[in-house]
């Protein structure tokens, strides 16, 4: 029995990783108030940047550089286009989207099937695995864990206790004002979409290379989509967004338990998007100040217009 | 970058969609003045300081500093040359605190926790210049005196060469104003340059050196200070005479139109922001409520009007109950609202003008027919609203925003007012109005008054109190000191009731 719930619990983890890693770049993003719906995508080119790189050079961080630096690259798409030219943003993140897809399948055609010697070994930290049970589930981890939980820190310290962050939240509040007390707003939207593709990119090293280490296409799987909904789940907050995204991690090792016992899957892949209604819903009721979307989430901004 | 001594404004054009709002502007200020710019609404006084301030592009001309040439292509240039502005149209994070919208722009502030470590700093400064502002407080939580307030120290906070200030005081109490002046003062006595933009001439009369007057986007006057007075001014602003004090012919005492009782209401923090308040307001009578904002004003507006519920008594409007109900209903019963903050709450921005001047009138049955809205019907109202209350435009098919900030108050002013409610609630109806426009409403208001309306004003500005109302009421910390008759010896002591130094007990 111990030996399932820690596997249960350690596979939620593992499963929620990734998620969390596109989640804290999405958040970044639609902080600075850019909706990119690109994720999915960028995710997809990430994994095939990593799993091709490390296939030829057998080094696993240089596959996950690779998958960092591509996200950022095909991000440049969604800056020039909904920055620069004030597109429609949800137009530009669908083409991202299906650009990313296509691209990756693509490149990836000729792996399919193909595995790497190795993935990403999980690292038992000193004297904290030690810990029965927890130990277990929390410190025996790929690195991909490590680093997506420091992140996530790390994003929402920089969001909440710092000047930039300041910044980054007033341009998606207000670009307007946020010009108008000297900052740059196109650089900070930038920055925020490529930072944001950055972490697409390295959720889907995490997948490629650590997840799995066989090349299969579409390996994303929809999680690019799932990675917005808990966006909104998460409130725009990266703390939360640790909480979703484990949550929702916990959701895809529930449809490999119980499919057995004839609870169709299909089913249980909608409750992501079934949670993050609910979460709305019961927020909205409450208190709808506390459900606080960037003011100018999705809107493009002019300048020189009143 | 060297200290500015001198900023010169040589040839300044600038139109939009074809129509100019400045033409061919020339402007010279030196270390050590304060210059004022004075012009009708929609003049084009705005639009000249953004363009000094980066956020326009002019379509010609250009700005010398120290007589050298310089390109403002962003505010960010702007603020690394030396110069600061406080905005007419407030440039505030609504979402964000105090705190962090002063620290956004400061340039010294801290990268780490920014917000907690100016903290302290902003409390002691605003309190040096009698400014009291709640770092902690969201910017949806404040009046807009409150803001106004966290407008002026944002921009005094960060330190300027030349600081622009646009309509700094229209929602501010004479005693804030005054308090403002004086660190004004002070900056030019440092050497400092100063373009002060203001609709209230005494203002103008007693801080500026000098005073340049647009109209239509040209300048059409200078003048020293000390050479003219209040009147002269306003010829050369409006080309006629304008007349300041209004005569307010006495009313028999008449029918009770809306009786408030006991009425307390909840801040957004859910402390009681109006504690008990009960008052009558009869037909023929202008009811003023004095008061330094932020202290129930707003939430006891809200509360009449339907847009905050209370928490306990009874409003009623000609007999019949409202409390509690529907904006929609009370408006529908007789109710007109001009809110104090006119683009979040008075217009849809990005609507037209058209669409604007019949807001909340829309399903009557002269502008829609079978849920389709009836285009004709409405811009012939449009047009007729336009030109009974000179809202200047380039026409009613503009997005509303485009508007300068006195026409979009002409506007919601002659949409509230133009369908005779038994009742119009009006929070800082001249705000932004030039002297123009002021004596116009002025009139309107007691148009309505003699014709048998009723009005509700909320005002920071005595003056505008002691002239138009026939009973006051000083509120503070949400209950009131005493209601006044205009002609109660009394008044004289208003200020202290405003301070909450003293109370009346009811008579
Ligand atoms: N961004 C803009 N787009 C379109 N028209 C504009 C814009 N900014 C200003 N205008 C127009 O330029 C003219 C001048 O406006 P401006 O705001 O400078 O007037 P103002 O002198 O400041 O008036 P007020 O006293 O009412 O504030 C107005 O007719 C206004 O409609
Ligand atoms: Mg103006």
């Amino acid at each position: 029995m111990e030996d399932l719930i820690v596997s249960v619990a350690q596979r939620t983890l593992i499963a929620g990783t990734p998620l969390l890693i596109g989640t804290i770049g999405e958040v970044i993003c639609e902080r600075s108030g850019i909706l990119n719906l690109g994720v999915e995508g960028v995710m997809s080119i990430g994994a095939v940047a990593a799993f091709v790189v490390t296939f030829y050079t057998q080094n696993l961080w240089l596959g996950l550089m690779a998958a960092v630096l591509a996200g950022m690259l095909i991000s440049i798409i969604h800056a020039v286009a909904s920055v620069s030219l004030q597109s429609n943003q949800v137009v530009s993140g669908l083409a991202l989207t299906m650009l990313g897809l296509g691209i990756s399948s693509l490149a990836g055609k000729p792996y399919v099937g193909k595995s790497l010697t190795e993935k990403m070994n999980t690292v038992a930290i000193p004297f904290l695995s030690d810990i029965p049970i927890l130990g277990k589930i929390l410190f025996v981890q790929s690195p991909f864990f490590y680093m997506a939980i420091v992140l996530a820190l790390a994003a929402w310290f920089i969001l909440e206790h710092t000047e930039l962050g300041i910044k980054i939240r007033s341009t998606g509040e207000n670009p307007k004002a946020t010009e108008a007390q000297g900052i740059n707003v196109s650089l900070i939207r930038y920055g925020c979409i490529l930072v944001g593709g950055g972490f697409s990119g390295m959720a889907g090293a995490n997948l490629s290379i650590s997840y799995s280490k066989l090349w299969i296409e579409g390996m994303t799987a929809g999680r690019g989509w799932i990675v917005i909904a808990l966006t909104i789940f998460a409130l725009w907050n990266p703390m939360r967004a640790m909480i979703g995204a484990f949550l929702f991690g916990g959701i895809f090792v529930m449809q490999y338990l119980l499919q057995p016992l004839g609870i169709s899957p299909s089913l249980l892949a909608m409750l992501p998007y079934m949670a993050t209604l609910l979460v709305l819903v019961m927020i909205g009721i409450k208190d709808s100040k506390k459900l606080n979307a960037p003011a100018m989430l999705g809107e493009p901004y002019k300048r020189g217009e009143r | 970058m060297a200290k500015i001594k001198k900023l010169e404004i040589a040839g300044i054009s600038k139109s939009f969609h074809g129509i100019p709002a400045n033409r061919d502007i020339d402007l010279t200020i030196e270390s050590g003045e304060i210059l004022g710019l004075l012009g009708e609404n929609g003049a084009g006084k705005t639009t000249l300081m953004n363009i000094l301030y980066g956020l326009y592009q002019p379509d010609a001309g250009e700005i010398r500093i120290n007589s050298s040439a310089v390109r403002i292509s962003s505010p960010l240039e702007s603020i690394n040359l030396g110069i600061g502005m406080v905005h007419q149209h407030f440039m505030l994070v609504d979402n964000h605190t105090v705190a962090e919208n002063i620290a956004l722009g400061y340039k010294n502030a801290p990268f780490l926790f920014p917000q907690k470590k100016i903290k302290d700093d902003i409390v002691a400064f605003s309190k040096k210049f009698n400014l009291e502002i709640d770092p902690l407080k969201k910017i949806w939580q404040l009046s807009a005196g409150e803001q106004q307030r966290v407008e002026i120290v944002k921009a005094l906070f960060n330190g300027a060469d030349l600081l622009i200030l646009d309509e700094p005081t229209s929602v501010l109490t004479p005693q804030e104003a005054k308090d403002l002046f004086r660190v004004l003062k002070d900056m030019k006595q440092a050497g400092h340059l100063i373009i002060l933009i203001s609709h209230k001439l005494d203002e103008i009369m007693s801080l500026c050196d000098r005073v340049t007057v647009l109209q239509k986007g040209c300048i059409v006057g200078h003048a020293r200070t000390a050479d003219v007075d209040k009147k002269a001014l306003a010829r050369m602003m409006v080309g006629r005479d304008v007349i300041f004090d209004i005569q307010r012919d006495k009313m028999p005492p008449s029918s009770r139109v809306l009786q408030v009782s006991n009425v307390t209401v909840n801040s957004e923090k859910g402390f009681p922001a109006v504690k008990g308040v009960s008052f009558d307001i009869n037909r023929n009578e202008i009811f003023g409520i004095a008061g330094v904002s932020g202290n129930g004003q707003r939430e006891l507006v809200e509360a009449i009007t339907g847009l905050r519920k209370l928490v306990s008594g009874k409003i009623t409007v000609n007999d019949k109950d409202i409390t509690n109900q529907s904006p929609k209903k009370i408006y529908n019963s007789g109710i007109s609202h001009v809110p104090e903050e006119r683009i979040k709450f008075g217009i849809a921005p990005g609507l037209f003008l058209y669409e604007n001047a019949i807001l909340k009138q829309q399903h009557r049955k002269e502008y829609s027919k079978n849920s389709l809205l009836a285009y004709g019907n409405i811009k012939l109202y449009a047009k007729r609203l336009v030109e009974a209350f000179q809202v200047l435009a380039p026409s009613i098919n503009v997005q509303t925003k485009d508007l300068s900030g006195g026409n979009i108050q002409k506007l919601i002013l002659g949409r509230e007012i133009s369908h005779a409610p038994a009742l119009l609630v009006a929070s800082h109806p001249t705000y932004g109005l030039d002297v123009g426009a002021t004596e116009y409403l002025r009139k309107q208001l007691l148009k309505q008054r003699k014709a048998g309306g009723a009005v509700l004003l909320v005002s920071e500005d005595l003056e505008e109190i002691f002239e138009l109302c026939d009973k006051i009421a000083v509120i503070f910390r949400g209950e009131f000191m005493g209601i006044l008759n205009s002609d109660d010896p009394q008044t004289a002591d208003i200020g202290m009731m405003m301070a909450g130094s003293l109370r009346l007990t009811a008579s």
